[in-house]
């Protein structure tokens, strides 16, 4: 089989053909050596940490907190149980990188699993599996099996006395489970409705536990890390923003897909990576980081380089490194009402602000794409945005206020026309004025 | 109501967890309940909320909080296409409009035969395989051209 292509600089998905996922392919990828050098080395836990640390690896799943802060917040001397959690629940609107990790490459996770336990002194872990991924899921069973037949997972690892063993949880449809206190009520058997921080999952996380909750990506990252050190990891980005990150790229490209570039590495050159625009069309704007990042227009975005950093200079996030990317024919307030939607299906009900803020935020733009929007409806929306951002428990109330804010403000000329003239600007049709998807998938 | 299969099944999902937290098993327990009978009724809710020591209404919480439970009998297939942005930019919507119509059904709704449900999805998280759908909640079927809705259904029907 060829190899699937990520891009020159793919670390995590560097050598994979979609079939060697297994651990004996995974072996000879260099896979679980950086476990071995561990435990044959007897390297102190703190420096494991230290080491991620000096990597500057910061969270993939959306916030981008550094890892190796966060793994350090356990505490090291706590007699009882402590917990491990993956956070492999991807439902970010454009994020579908997790899903290619689990698949092709199932091991590299389950090795940085292991090394993130060893690091914090934790002997149980849960990967929380997205519901929507079945295969994905029965995959990564089958992988945990040879990684426990391996010796890697269980009792004495490797002939040490250190202990871990690693169980797959397969989500059911809640995007909100994403969030890692609405997760862990959730492997606890409970609706995934996010819970007051403080206390952090450091101090009562799990069944009331300290527990780490890390991305997928974050985890897969690390074996690398532990084999080739911390700074040749941060060398492959950028200060502040270590190594490579797996853009999910999709809407209107040639190529959509996942590219596995170094941080720093400028919007344009991913663009060119995935193909460039679909049918030569002009680039209108791009949601940088997952549908809950503020939306940037095209002249903006051409100019700015993919690393946490640049991308909030630019006034975005990097989020999940979900590029959504939408030519000239996409009608901005039709997109903006599809994310409302989502929002407002998604809200999981606790707090007011957002289960009502959500509903007003779609029935509005609704409205306003339906031809009854009124002049004082922009105002509104801003209105509405401002008291939900920050009134919530958790960050879904800002993931459903900052993009319409974002929309809103970067096009509000098109909002006004709607209002106004009570149809569509660009196009009447709908999300763009061909049905680009059916002729790309006739073709394929 | 549950086959020895199913609590077998049930069985080694409680394994994952400790002895005294049965109830993180309620998400895989009602899956595996649907597997085998279709959609979740009273009845079977409450013999899992037996079966693992909950108070029934914390199942039916549960039942009721993820979508993808069915809360009632749905057609042999249940197809449940993304139309979230990222699909619907590259025909997600179109995938949808064009299932609507060759069935002949709404969203939520199922076809008079009883054969599919046609449900509206949301993120699945393979938007670079737009347009998605799932069947069943376990097949995804990727880049779906009207020429693989049309092959896809032709299979389906004939099961």
């Amino acid at each position: 089989m060829s190899l699937l292509d990520y891009g020159p600089d793919a670390i995590i998905m560097a050598g994979l053909d979609g079939d060697n996922w297994r651990l004996k392919d995974y072996e000879k990828r260099r896979g679980y050596e950086a476990l071995r050098k561990i435990i044959g080395d007897k390297i102190p836990p703190e420096n494991v940490t230290n080491e991620v640390k000096k990597s500057a690896l910061r969270g993939r799943g959306g916030a981008g907190f550094p890892a190796g802060l966060k793994w350090s917040f356990m505490p090291r001397q706590y007699a009882g149980p402590k917990y491990l959690v993956c956070n492999s629940d991807e439902g970010e609107p454009g994020t579908f990188k997790d899903r290619d990790i689990l698949r092709y490459n199932p091991h590299i996770l389950i090795e940085g699993m292991i090394i993130a336990g060893y690091a914090m002194g934790i002997a149980v872990g849960y990967n929380y599996i997205h519901g929507e991924i079945w295969t994905e899921y029965e995959r990564f069973e089958e992988a945990l099996e040879e990684a426990r037949a391996a010796g890697y997972l269980g009792r004495n690892i490797l002939g040490s006395e250190f202990c871990f063993e690693l169980h797959a949880h397969h989500g059911f449809g809640a995007y909100i489970c994403g969030e890692e206190t609405a997760l862990l009520e959730s492997i606890e058997g409970k609706k995934g409705q996010p819970r007051y921080k403080p206390p952090f999952p450091a101090s009562y996380g799990l069944y009331g536990k300290p527990t780490t909750v890390n991305n997928t990506e974050t985890l897969a990252a690390v074996p690398y890390i532990l084999r080739e050190g911390g700074e040749a990891f941060l060398n492959m980005g950028r200060p502040n923003n270590g190594g490579t990150k797996i853009f999910s790229v999709s809407g209107h490209v040639e190529r959509p897909g996942n590219y596995e570039v170094r941080l720093g590495t400028p919007f344009a050159k991913l663009l060119e990576l995935a193909g460039g625009m679909r049918g030569g069309k002009k680039l209108k704007g791009v949601i940088p980081g997952g549908s809950s990042m503020p939306v940037l227009s095209a002249d903006v975005m051409m100019q700015t380089d993919l690393d946490y950093d640049s991308i909030a200079k630019a006034g975005s996030m990097l989020g999940s490194g979900a590029v959504i990317v939408m030519d000239e024919d996409t009608c901005m307030v039709k997109a903006a009402e599809r994310l409302a939607y989502f929002y407002f299906e998604e809200s999981c009900g606790q707090c007011t602000p957002c289960r009502e803020g959500t509903g007003w935020l779609y029935r509005v733009i609704h409205r306003i794409e339906h031809g009854q929007g009124r002049p004082e409806d922009l105002d509104l929306l801003l209105n509405l945005a401002d008291n939900i951002q920050g009134r919530t428990i958790c960050a879904l109330g800002d993931a459903a206020a900052m993009p319409v804010r974002a929309f809103v403000k970067t096009y509000r000329s098109e909002f006004e026309y709607h209002i106004e003239h009570k149809r569509c600007m660009v196009n009447p049709g709908g999300y763009s004025s061909r049905n680009p998807g059916l002729e790309l998938a006739a073709a394929e | 109501m549950l086959s020895e299969q199913s609590k077998s099944r049930i069985d080694r999902e409680l394994s994952k967890y400790p002895v005294d937290q049965k109830q993180s098993a309620v998400m895989a327990a009602l899956a595996i309940a649907q597997d085998e009978h279709g959609w979740l009724s009273d009845e079977l809710m409450d013999e899992i909320a037996h079966y693992l020591g909950m108070p029934p209404i914390a199942v039916y919480e549960i039942a009721t909080f993820y979508n993808m439970y069915n809360l009632k009998p749905t057609g042999s297939h249940k197809v449940t296409v993304c139309t979230n942005l990222p699909c619907a930019l590259s025909g997600g919507v179109e995938a949808a409009e064009y299932l609507k119509s060759k069935l002949g059904v709404g969203f939520a709704e199922t076809t008079a035969d009883g054969k599919f449900t046609l449900k509206e999805g949301e993120c699945m998280g393979a938007c670079g395989d737009a347009p998605v759908l799932l069947v069943n909640n376990k097949r995804m079927c990727s880049f779906m051209s009207r020429e693989k809705l049309d092959r896809l259904i032709e299979e389906l029907s004939r099961k």
